[in-house]
């Protein structure tokens, strides 16, 4: 299994552990106490979760629209897929958090809340990675599909739907995959505007028990256990797809 | 009485297929050159001409994978431009086989075939599934249906192209160099199903080099050379006394092949 591969980590942790300088008592679970602060820690995890996936469905979504201008014959809608993606690639994502967060409710007159600020914020950012991996995946999509699906009259979306997008996202699964990951690792950012997800609820403890070393380790080993089984779950779905893989 | 009045409707009506004059650019380079040519209801007609002479571009034009520039092709009477009108001219007439098949890879034979009636035709899937089989009986690849392309050998596939296009119940084909990327032993089977299609009144057009098919099958045997068509005529005259020297030379060059 990969987690072998964590075995030095794991064994160092282990052996400061043991040392006199740790205090692991606060995340003990043989203690109530311990117990407590484990499952404030652990219950971040949800907000974690909800918020990677939601913002990755979203920014999948975003990120097909924003791709399929940028592989029209035209120029007008190549600039603007141009312009997009580099405006937002330009932005940092904890400055976009914080932009959506305080700022758009003034501009648009909206409220906001924290989670969908968060989303909002990470999906955008996302988007335009996501319309980077679509744009090279439909191109590496042979002409000669846009050809045989124009010449039994599909029209522009089914030609999308049935023919060239089943084969262009077999193909960007691995780069969806690794999306993902990215985005549950930067969903850490979105703690700065008060969203309690994993690593919010570690600094709050650390602020209560003065603890941060162990608390932060915890952190690291929750964030490496859910991306591991995630990066596993990814692999499991490019093999099976793989294994019925049309050429 | 009422018999000559319908041949002189007939004479009155505009043929099939009628391209004047049309012109096409690749950037500055001239792809067609003024090409005019007229196609009847069920006329067949075989395009030859060294590579890069504009045979492809030429049908291609035809069902708008390309554009042209200048100049005029009317299907049925009605322009091939940008229009609904066209469109929906295009899409109950005008089928295309490849040189490459391009079947869909990741979708079954089956699906390959009922795409374009359901999504395109409005049909019901349950009918479009008769159509398919139906077809696949003509092109000779029963009871594959569940398998995919890869499964199946490229003559098969080109069947299956064919089979595809047929669907679409077109009243032209359109073959673009049809059996070019096949093993020499599956040429036959694929000539075969198209001479087959042509004994059935299909209006068809087709580049290809294979001269004995072309002989056969040919009402009109056309040769183009840098964009332009040198010379047309009926197979036997074609063959026996062409024209053009380039023709000859050309002609003289694929037969001892
Ligand atoms: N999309 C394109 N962009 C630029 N040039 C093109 C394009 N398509 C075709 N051409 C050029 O136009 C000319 C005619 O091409 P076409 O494919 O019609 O030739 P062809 O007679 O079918 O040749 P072949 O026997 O090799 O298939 C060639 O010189 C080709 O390089
Ligand atoms: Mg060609």
């Amino acid at each position: 299994m990969r987690i072998l591969k964590f075995w030095p980590l794991l064994t160092l942790l282990a052996l400061a552990g043991c040392s006199g300088s740790w205090g692991w008592y606060v995340v003990n679970p043989a203690t109530p106490a311990g117990q407590r602060n484990l499952m404030f820690l652990l219950d971040g995890l949800y907000y974690t979760i909800a918020l990677s996936v939601t913002a990755i469905a979203i920014s999948v979504l975003l990120g097909l629209l924003v791709a399929l201008p940028g592989l029209a014959r035209q120029r007008p809608p190549r600039v603007i897929n141009r312009v997009y993606v580099e405006l937002v690639r330009a932005v940092p994502i904890l400055v976009l958090i914080l932009w959506v967060y305080y700022g758009l409710p003034q501009v648009a007159d909206i409220s906001i809340s924290v989670f969908w600020a968060g989303v909002l914020a990470l999906a955008i950012s996302d988007s335009a990675f996501q319309a980077e991996i679509f744009r090279a995946g439909i191109q590496s999509i042979d002409r000669g599909q846009h050809e045989a699906a124009h010449s039994i009259s599909l029209s522009y979306v089914d030609k999308m739907r049935f023919v060239i997008l089943p084969q262009a996202i077999k193909r960007i699964l691995p780069a969806l995959g690794n999306q993902l990951v990215y985005m549950l690792k930067m969903s850490s950012l979105v703690s700065v505007i008060g969203m309690e997800e994993l690593t919010r609820r570690a600094n709050e403890l650390v602020v209560t028990e003065y603890r941060p070393l162990e608390i932060y380790t915890v952190l690291v080993m929750e964030y490496l256990v859910l991306i591991l089984l995630v990066s596993a779950g990814v692999r499991w779905l490019e093999a099976r797809m793989g294994m019925s893989d049309r050429r | 009485m009422p018999a000559k009045k319908s041949a002189e409707q007939d004479s009155h009506k505009p043929p099939l297929i009628c391209m004047r004059e049309v012109n096409k650019f690749f950037g500055t380079f001239q792809a067609l050159d003024k090409v005019s040519l007229d196609i009847g209801a069920s006329e067949k007609v075989v395009i030859c001409g060294p590579s890069g002479s504009g045979k492809s571009t030429l049908i291609r034009c035809i069902n708008r994978l390309e554009q042209h520039d200048a100049g005029e092709i009317m299907i049925d009477g009605v322009t091939v431009d940008d229009s609904a009108a066209a469109r929906a001219v295009l899409r109950n007439n005008v089928g295309m086989v490849f040189q490459q098949f391009n079947l869909f890879p990741h979708l079954s034979i089956l699906d390959n075939l009922t795409l374009g009636p359901v999504r395109a035709r409005g049909m019901a899937p349950a009918a479009a599934r008769e159509l398919a089989e139906y077809y696949l009986e003509r092109v000779r690849i029963p009871e594959q249906m569940q398998k995919f392309p890869d499964q199946l050998s490229g003559g098969q596939q080109q069947r299956v192209a064919i089979a595809r296009a047929l669907c679409m119940e077109p009243r032209i084909m359109l073959f673009d160099e049809p059996t070019s990327a096949l093993d020499p032993e599956m040429i036959a089977e694929v000539l075969d199903v198209i001479g087959e299609l042509a004994a059935t009144g299909m209006t068809m057009i087709v580049v290809t080099h294979e001269m004995g098919f072309a002989g056969h099958v040919a009402d009109k045997m056309v040769f183009m050379d840098h964009g332009r068509i040198v010379e047309m005529a009926p197979p036997k005259r074609f063959f026996s006394k062409p024209e053009s020297d380039r023709c000859k030379i050309f002609l003289q060059q694929i037969l001892r092949n």
